[in-house]
């Protein structure tokens, strides 16, 4: 596939001529951090960013997604009948994703999108989204992507990848999606593909090279699943951990919600809301019982989901892709390399 | 710093050695810059791993609701009022507890240092009033006090009100402080402009609930957000269920909340939700006089009542 030349110069007008054809999301600056937003008419990527506070999963994956709505005016015929909640929307657009949320939404997808199950709001999104990728030239002190299947320059379930290269983005078209995005916001000076790929494979070295922390993960699959789950280290992770759901909700690969219905008036909606195995009520039965009623309970769930009930369903790594977030936000420091290397070296010799 | 967590490490030895706690709760070195962990010693060996800086702005009385252990607890101004709450409330006995108090100089705002460097952290070392920020962008120095958490700025309690033994000579209180500056400002509002005000400072909330979890007064069984039969709130993040959850869980601090900071340094998007119990902390003042976790013997206005209240309707 080609690389396409994009001078800064001409960056705002493919942005504005893209808009007529995608909804486009993108990095935006709020308060002190960045966030993905869909953009409105006249608003520009703000691409000066090492990575957004929340993932980019939310433009396929809203927090909140209305399902079905439903009547209880009895005087309408089709009261308590729910309708499926109409997706007017077209195709969209998320400019400047990081490599790691882009390897994020294939992780989520092995859930999503299986032979025998399909979950049609997921599908449906992704399947509109072209993904227009962001290389990592300068990767935060808390990332480890390359040990977690990935890097900065990492091309997995991308479909453009835009590198920066002093006043000019290389513009990798990975897909024929990403080559009919390019097309529609005009972009078109296609660059020596040689050329451009020795400029690429030079930054991608030195990226590569800053990335300074790693996990261990080839143990984990050998792990005994009981032995591991039993093992003495848990209480002291979770001692620390409050049981809020930054963690969760800040990750690009946690997939968990909850179906609720809202009524208001006669007007009723099914939504579904993200939800967080941090949280009691996440578990809790309509008996009453709650199998994971204590945080250590709920503290090794969500280690023991990522790290070790993933790796053995899918054969296919861990489920998380290094951005770091969790590791920046959470309030009480628990770090997931620590975790992630401890339970891979748990039971084996120290030597 | 350093002499307070030499001092720290050797209290809370001695007490395990002598077998006058079961376990010390402090804090230890976070694995990235400006985080500490709250940990539990339980051997005279693990004291080594207690710290003190100015990044321990975690309150550790939440880790004491209900413990049934004898417990060391390190415990600056802030935590040690949240402490007396925590024993007014019957969530922990007075004599369960060993309080090594700290006279705290106040915790820095990792976010104010972020910006000082306009971005990137590598490390922060603290020198007596003048912090160094190391970062890929260079190095800067700044003044502590320009780059304190502002419910820091605003303390008048820096020195514990309860303790069993203090780590340094009680340091000397802020005074001349206005801290009621961005309550007035709110209060002056007319209906219209506060609603979008709330609105807006709302906004960003994605419901993790991280200010209710790092606060130590909420520890309800379950939270009214997590009530389901019947649910009083909704879950997603629509703009009249996040004002509810976060006006009504400053309601349930009301009386209670010492301005400890800790929600306001969880949140993940950087809402200041101390707005709220600002203000009820300022009615609190005005209305009866109080100021949270002073004493352990005077019960919290909210929670006694006197024949000679002066309002009419509770008679």
């Amino acid at each position: 596939m080609k690389t396409i030349t994009i001078e800064m110069s001409q960056w705002a007008a493919g942005i504005a001529k893209l808009k007529d054809a995608y909804r486009v999301w993108s990095p935006v600056r709020e308060n002190d951090y960045h966030v993905f937003k869909e953009l409105n008419k006249d608003a520009l990527p703000d691409l000066d960013f090492s990575n957004t506070r929340l993932s980019a999963k939310q433009a396929i994956y809203p927090q909140t997604q209305k399902m079905f709505e439903y009547t209880l005016d009895e005087s309408r015929p089709d009261h308590h009948i729910m309708h499926e909640a109409p997706d007017t929307t077209g195709p969209q657009a998320v400019i400047g994703i990081r490599p790691c949320d882009a390897a994020a939404f294939l992780l989520v997808q092995k859930n999503f999108n299986t032979p025998q199950y399909k979950d049609p709001y997921w599908v449906k999104a992704y399947e509109k989204t072209t993904l227009v990728g962001l290389a990592c030239n300068n990767p935060c002190s808390t990332c480890f992507c390359t040990s977690a299947g990935g890097g900065p320059f990492d091309e997995k379930g991308l479909d453009v990848l835009l590198v920066a290269d002093k006043d000019q983005y290389l513009a990798k078209v990975l897909t024929d999606k990403g080559a009919k995005l390019l097309d529609a916001a005009g972009f078109k000076d296609e660059a020596d593909a040689a050329g451009a790929q020795v400029t690429i494979d030079a930054l991608r070295e030195k990226a590569d090279a800053a990335i300074n922390s790693e996990i261990a993960t080839d143990q984990l699959g050998a792990q005994e699943t009981l032995t591991l789950y039993d093992a003495p280290f848990w209480e002291e992770v979770a001692f620390a951990c409050i049981n809020c759901g930054t963690c969760t909700y800040l990750c690009p690969t946690c997939w968990c919600f909850d179906i609720q219905d809202e009524v208001r008036g006669h007007n009723g909606v099914r939504m579904r809301n993200w939800d967080s195995c941090m949280f009691p009520l996440f578990t809790l039965h309509g008996s009453g019982h709650n199998p994971r009623d204590t945080k250590i309970h709920r503290v090794r769930q969500r280690f023991m989901h990522k790290l070790k009930y993933f790796v053995d369903k899918y054969d296919d790594g861990i489920q998380c892709t290094g951005c770091g977030r969790c590791v920046r936000a959470c309030p009480v420091n628990i770090d997931i390399r620590n975790v992630c290397n401890q339970m891979n070296r748990f039971g084996t010799c120290p030597a | 710093m350093l002499q307070y967590q030499d001092k720290i490490q050797a209290i809370a030895a001695r007490l395990l050695k002598e077998c006058k706690v079961d376990l010390v709760i402090g804090f230890r070195r976070g694995t990235v810059p400006m985080m500490n962990e709250p940990y539990v010693a339980r051997t005279a060996e693990q004291t080594t791993n207690l710290i003190w800086d100015s990044h321990c702005g975690i309150n550790l009385t939440n880790y004491l609701t209900d413990r049934k252990e004898k417990i060391g607890i390190v415990a600056k101004g802030c935590d040690s009022r949240n402490i007396v709450t925590h024993i007014l409330e019957n969530k922990i006995e007075r004599d369960q507890l060993y309080i090594i108090g700290v006279p705290c100089q106040g915790m820095v705002d990792k976010r104010k240092i972020a910006q000082a460097v306009n971005g990137a952290v590598d490390q922060v070392i603290e020198n007596g009033n003048e912090i160094t920020i190391k970062g890929p962008a260079g190095d800067k120095t700044v003044t502590k006090a320009d780059v304190l958490q502002n419910n820091c700025s605003l303390c008048k309690h820096r020195n514990p009100t309860i303790h069993d033994e203090m780590v340094a000579e009680p340091v000397a209180e802020q005074t001349d402080i206005d801290a009621y500056e961005s309550v007035r400002a709110i209060e002056a509002m007319d209906i219209d402009a506060k609603r979008a005000y709330f609105e807006k400072l709302l906004e960003p909330c994605i419901r993790c609930y991280a200010c209710r979890n790092a606060c130590p007064l909420c520890y309800c069984p379950t939270c009214f957000v997590d009530e389901h039969r019947p649910q009083w709130v909704g879950k997603s993040t629509d703009p009249v269920d996040n004002m509810t959850f976060h006006f009504l869980r400053a309601y349930h601090c009301a009386g209670r909340c010492t301005d400890c900071g800790a929600c306001e340094r969880a949140c993940p998007v950087g809402i200041k939700v101390r707005i709220f119990t600002k203000k009820l902390e300022k009615d609190c003042l005005e209305l009866f006089g109080w100021e949270a976790g002073l004493s352990l013997d005077t019960r919290p206005p909210l929670d006694v009542y006197r024949p000679e209240d002066p309002d009419d309707f509770i008679k």
